[in-house]
């Protein structure tokens, strides 16, 4: 089985931001590994030579003149903000950049 | 059962409202009793709008009566999958994270609708962000199949399919990452399709996997399905993969009954162990009613989609992982732990860990590795890898028939928490409509009969090739057509009669 | 005990590379119609795409990657046959979707140079800046820290976002290692940086005004042993609003390291933000544990596939260099070096060829715009372009040719076509500024001028020349400066039968 720890399963879910128990993160590394057991298969086939598609309908160069386009109004752009405050959404201290 | 307004086509509805039988307020509340008797039941409705669904009712009799041109489909009513915006209407994407959160804006195929007159009546329950093949990750609740309340309705899609299979709308917008039209087509007796990605607009459709889903037509046949194909695809400016070219004629094809000449693959690795046999057995039943109808039945191996599942949960999660991130409290959806004296970061932690069920984190943190540095190549680089693989099968079968069948899923409708906690087997529901996303193609859900062994409905799968959707109507009409007269009448007439409350 | 910057250079070796944000100047954002307007009220400049909102999808701006390929093109870079966008993913309040929509590792300009000059001890030296490559991005909104010290983040209660300048148009611009600046790497940074702002300005693809931020440049710096063949643990340094700053800054990182190394510590990689009182470096985010971008290609957004056609197009049209184009009004001006760098420092340049264009004496153009229209600017903590046009300083310039304004009247018109009083000639009008010329208005002076000083007129007559200025000046004082001193002396002359 593709092991995967409690440290690892604990740095991913740092990195997308979700707040996890010790029993969670437990949980979650035995089904990860299950899980990456079973979709692991994927390299068997990978060859180099093979290309990787991102886009299934291949398309290219899309794109819109640089036309202005009526915006939301302060109004409707604040309307699902949780919190707010002088026409600006107010969001909890922010830490670590100046 | 006794044959009332709600049992009709769209396509019946549709003739009754250009005749004058029926207004679209009538038929709008006709469906609003329905939903009130039995969806207590059901919970296929996250959300009704009666105000707005009876505005544009209303509108439309009005214009009818003013003897405008309408489309076809004004004043049918219609069930919206709550993944797509709606302005002002509440979009939760079966998620408590966007509990109580009101779109400023439409999607493009809600503007669609309803510059259409198509009749919204709400929105649909779903698993969270789309992320389920039973409708049991829904935040809010699980929707039960019409055909036995003990069942699943399939999923991501379940509240659209369910409110279908019970009259509670004729017709549903439903979206597909991994099969999550047509799987919960197939499981409530009902027809699902999924466009070639890239002819139904994205933009206002709440993203799980970007380079996956797609929007597309749910009814209970398969013209009702081409009828409202129509309306809601096209070319939209707004969402950069959207095709720029003309839709085809899906309501023509659909109607042609007439599938002589054309050949019609049997996809070899579709197949075999793992499908109940009742599934092969009204499988086997479709492809002959198909070669009585004049197609040519071969069989075609496509030996990569071994490969597609694994595929699939690694490019769906990965883009999922960064789809999702956007949800962290501070300019919409809900915000736990701001006491003022925790920082934005730990807001943004306590609120995606409250927020999200377990299958989304569980997604997210199975994305977030296989993006990961050091990871990327071995698991999202080669699952693009497979992505050519599986694109280059169909290629090659598509050189040689026309389209690809196989059954919609392994299994008909399992049991309400019979696999809630085995996410490996619930993802193996989705075998059979995978390939079908990870290479852009089209693919249809139709009715082929009830299981013997249990007496649910069986779906089964039509793949066409990419901009060819027609195919799927052409085919899927016909086999629909022979399939009713063998049967005498519709499937979905012999879905049980719900207890009306 | 602290080493100075001469003492640091002697011990270390700096390692210099740059990279510069530049906000396009396009009049919608980068993947949404929002206009991109500097200073319009908060959130108003927003939309479901630039909100990041659910369910919302870029579209690529055609004109942000004309721009983008332009300015490859100046800066010497190869256009790349296939580009990409994709995500980089990390979370900040500022960034509506937690990723920003970049490019990676297939940007749309790659392997190009900037030549630029400084002054060494040993004249003039051109260093090659070698460009890595040139790629687009999207900006972020802008946080408002509210509580403690207001606008800084240490001590704030919380923050307020605007995403008015979430999603307008970046590009990228990153250098290698500039090799071999040493002691000048301030200097050499400096220069690089004026002269990439140049080069955009001319490209018209940018504001490029470093104090609004459209132009930001980040600095990245190490130090190492002299002559110890290793490469330092860099900072990046924040924050360096003006070209002043951009070498302060890396003067002051370079004195700030090496005395970190002096004392034993090590230097930590991380961001830091420059303080524009102080002119030194204070410690942002530590980088130490490298964040892990997950980056893989944006699937909203198909790849650009830049037809050679149209690149060569864009290069034919390409405006001159900056450089050669001042080379070349050096030239056809005649004016000394140090008077050209006085104008290129004081970004007067394009406005005096403007004026002399409308047919002003370079010489005279120059002088105006720097000296009495620069000191008024000043004073009023204004651009001297936003006080008066350059056709009408051609304009005073012409008056003054013909005679018809003196130097000390032209002055009054400027000081009247600054306070709102009209154009040059309205100005002359309403003040009655006209050089007095009229012979016989002047006769009557001039006769005024020989009655009250006889003995002074007599001397003259009898041919002390030189005498005439006392009474030239009494002419000058009756008409309050407004006749032209040639004139009167002329006249003065003939009449008293000397000319
Ligand atoms: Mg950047
Ligand atoms: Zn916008």
């Amino acid at each position: 089985m593709a092991a995967i720890s409690r440290e690892e399963v604990a740095h991913l879910a740092r990195l997308s931001r979700i707040e996890m128990t010790d029993a969670e993160l437990d949980h979650l590394a035995s089904e990860m590994g299950l899980i990456l057991d079973s979709v692991s298969k994927v390299q068997a086939v990978a060859d180099q030579d093979i290309p990787p598609t991102s886009h299934a309908i291949a398309m290219q160069n899309v794109m819109r003149p640089d036309v202005v386009v009526p915006s939301l109004t302060n109004e409707e752009t604040l309307s699902g903000a949780p919190a707010r405050e002088e026409d600006r959404f107010k969001v909890p201290q922010i830490l670590g950049e100046e | 059962m006794s044959r009332e307004i709600i049992h009709q086509t769209a396509a019946e509805m549709s003739a009754e409202l250009a005749s004058g039988n029926v207004t679209a307020v009538e038929l709008a509340n006709a469906h609003f009793d329905r939903i009130s008797a039995v969806d207590g039941d059901i919970h296929a409705f996250l959300h009704l709008d009666r105000e707005g669904a009876l505005a544009q009712a209303a509108s439309v009799d009005a214009s009818r009566k003013a003897g405008e041109k309408v489309n076809p489909l004004a004043g049918v009513p219609l069930a919206l999958k709550d993944v797509l915006t709606q302005k002002g209407v509440p979009t939760t994407c079966g998620s408590k994270m966007l509990e109580g959160w009101r779109p400023p804006y439409d999607s493009t195929v809600v503007t669609n609708l309803k510059k259409a007159g198509v009749v919204i009546l709400g929105k649909t329950n779903m698993d969270e962000f789309a992320m389920g093949s039973s409708t049991e990750n829904s935040a809010y609740g699980t929707t039960r199949n019409p055909w036995d309340l003990s069942r699943i309705p399939g999923g991501s899609g379940g509240g659209s399919s369910a409110a279908l299979a019970g009259f509670e709308a004729p017709l549903a917008i439903g979206t597909d990452t991994g099969g999550s039209i047509r799987q919960p087509a197939a499981v409530t007796g009902t027809v699902g399709v999924k466009p070639t990605y890239g002819s139904v607009s994205r933009y206002g459709l709440v993203a799980f996997s970007s380079s996956l889903d797609q929007a597309g037509p749910c009814a209970r046949t398969v013209l009702d399905t081409a009828m409202l194909h129509e309306v809601i695809a096209g070319y939209d400016p707004k969402d950069s993969t959207s095709i720029n070219a003309p839709v085809g004629k899906m309501v023509e094809a659909a109607k042609k009954l007439d599938v002589k000449g054309m050949k019609i693959g049997v996809v070899k690795e579709l197949a075999g162990d793992g499908y109940q046999a009742g599934v092969t057995t009204r499988f086997n039943g479709a492809l002959e009613a198909l070669l009585s109808a004049g197609a040519e039945i071969v069989e075609v191996s496509a030996p990569s989609f071994e490969y597609a599942l694994a595929a699939y949960y690694l490019i769906a999660p990965s883009e999922a992982s960064s789809n999702l991130a956007r949800f962290d409290s501070m300019r919409y959806g809900i915000r736990i732990g701001d006491d003022g004296s925790r920082s934005a970061e730990e807001v943004m932690k306590m609120t995606r860990e409250v927020g999200f069920g377990k299958e989304v984190k569980r997604r997210i943190i199975l994305g977030t590795y296989a993006l990961s540095s050091g990871y990327y190549d071995a698991y999202y680089g080669s699952a693009q890898k497979v992505r050519t693989l599986i694109k280059r099968d169909y290629e090659a079968a598509f050189a040689k028939v026309d389209v690809l069948v196989s059954p919609t899923c392994p299994t008909t409708a399992f049991k309400i928490g019979e696999k809630s906690d085995d996410p490996v087997a619930m993802y193996l529901n989705d075998v059979c409509t995978i390939p079908v996303n990870l290479a852009g193609i089209g693919g249809m859900s139709l009715p082929c009969g009830l299981a013997p062994e249990d007496g649910l409905p069986v779906g089964f799968q039509i793949m066409s090739p990419a901009m060819k959707d027609e195919l799927m109507y052409q085919v899927g009409g016909t086999l629909e057509a022979a399939l009713q007269s063998s049967w005498g009448q519709p499937l979905y007439a012999s879905a049980p009669t719900l207890a009306v409350k | 005990m602290a080493l100075n910057y001469d003492q640091a250079l002697e011990k270390y070796e700096p390692t210099l590379g740059l990279e510069v944000h530049v906000e396009l100047n396009t009049n919608s954002k980068m993947f949404c119609g929002c206009a991109t307007e500097f200073g319009a009220s908060p959130n108003t400049q927003t939309c479901p795409v630039c909100l990041g909102l659910p369910g919302s999808l870029p579209v690529v701006n055609a004109k942000a990657i004309e721009s983008s390929i332009r300015i490859g093109l100046a800066l010497n870079c190869s256009i790349t046959p296939f580009s990409r966008f994709a995500r980089k993913n990390y979370f900040y309040p500022d960034m509506p979707k937690n990723f920003q929509t970049s490019q990676y590792d297939e940007p749309i300009c790659v392997n190009g140079y900037l030549d630029v000059t400084i002054d060494t001890d040993e004249g003039p030296k051109v260093y090659r800046v070698d460009i890595e490559r040139v790629h687009m991005e999207e900006d972020t909104g802008k946080s408002l820290h509210v509580g403690g010290a207001t606008g800084r983040i240490h001590g704030a209660e919380h923050s307020l976002l605007d995403y008015n300048r979430a999603g307008i148009p970046l590009v990228e611009i990153v250098t290698r290692i500039i090799p071999g600046t040493d002691k000048y790497a301030p200097e050499v940074a400096r220069a690089y940086v004026a002269e990439l702002r140049d080069i955009l300005r001319s490209l018209g693809v940018s504001d490029v005004k470093m104090e609004q931020g459209s132009l930001r440049c980040d600095a990245n710096l190490s130090i190492s042993p002299r002559n110890s063949g290793t490469l330092g643990t860099r900072s990046e340094t924040k924050n360096v609003n003006s070209l002043r700053s951009v070498e302060r800054a890396v003067r002051g990182e370079i004195i700030r390291q090496a005395n970190r190394l002096e004392s034993g510590e090590r230097i930590i990689q991380e961001t830091r933000h420059f303080q524009e009182e102080s002119g030194e470096t204070r410690s942002g985010r530590s980088k130490e544990t490298a964040e892990d971008y997950r980056y893989f290609p944006e699937p909203d957004l198909l790849p650009i596939v830049a037809d050679p056609a149209w690149v060569e197009e864009l290069r034919v049209a390409l405006p001159v260099k900056p450089s050669i184009r001042r080379k070349k009004l050096q030239e056809a001006w005649g004016v000394p070096d140090k008077e050209m760098a006085a104008m290129i420092n004081a970004e007067l340049l394009d406005t005096v060829e403007e004026t002399v264009a409308l047919g002003a004496e370079p010489t005279k153009a120059r002088s105006w715009w720097l000296g009495e229209v620069s000191r008024l600017a000043n004073e009023k903590s204004v651009e001297p372009t936003s006080l008066i046009q350059p056709s009408e300083i051609a304009e005073i310039i012409a008056l003054i040719a013909a005679g018809e304004l003196t130097d000390k009247l032209a002055r009054q018109v400027v000081e009247g076509v600054i306070n709102g009083e009209g154009n040059p000639s309205m100005v002359i009008e309403k003040r009655g500024l006209k050089v007095v010329s009229d012979d016989s208005s002047l006769m009557v002076a001039i006769e005024a001028a020989i009655a009250s000083q006889p003995e002074t007129a007599e001397k003259v007559r009898s041919g002390n020349i030189p005498a005439a200025g006392a009474l030239i000046g009494a002419v000058m004082k009756a008409t309050g400066g407004q006749a032209d001193a040639a004139k009167v002396r002329e006249l003065l002359l003939k009449h008293l039968g000397q000319a």
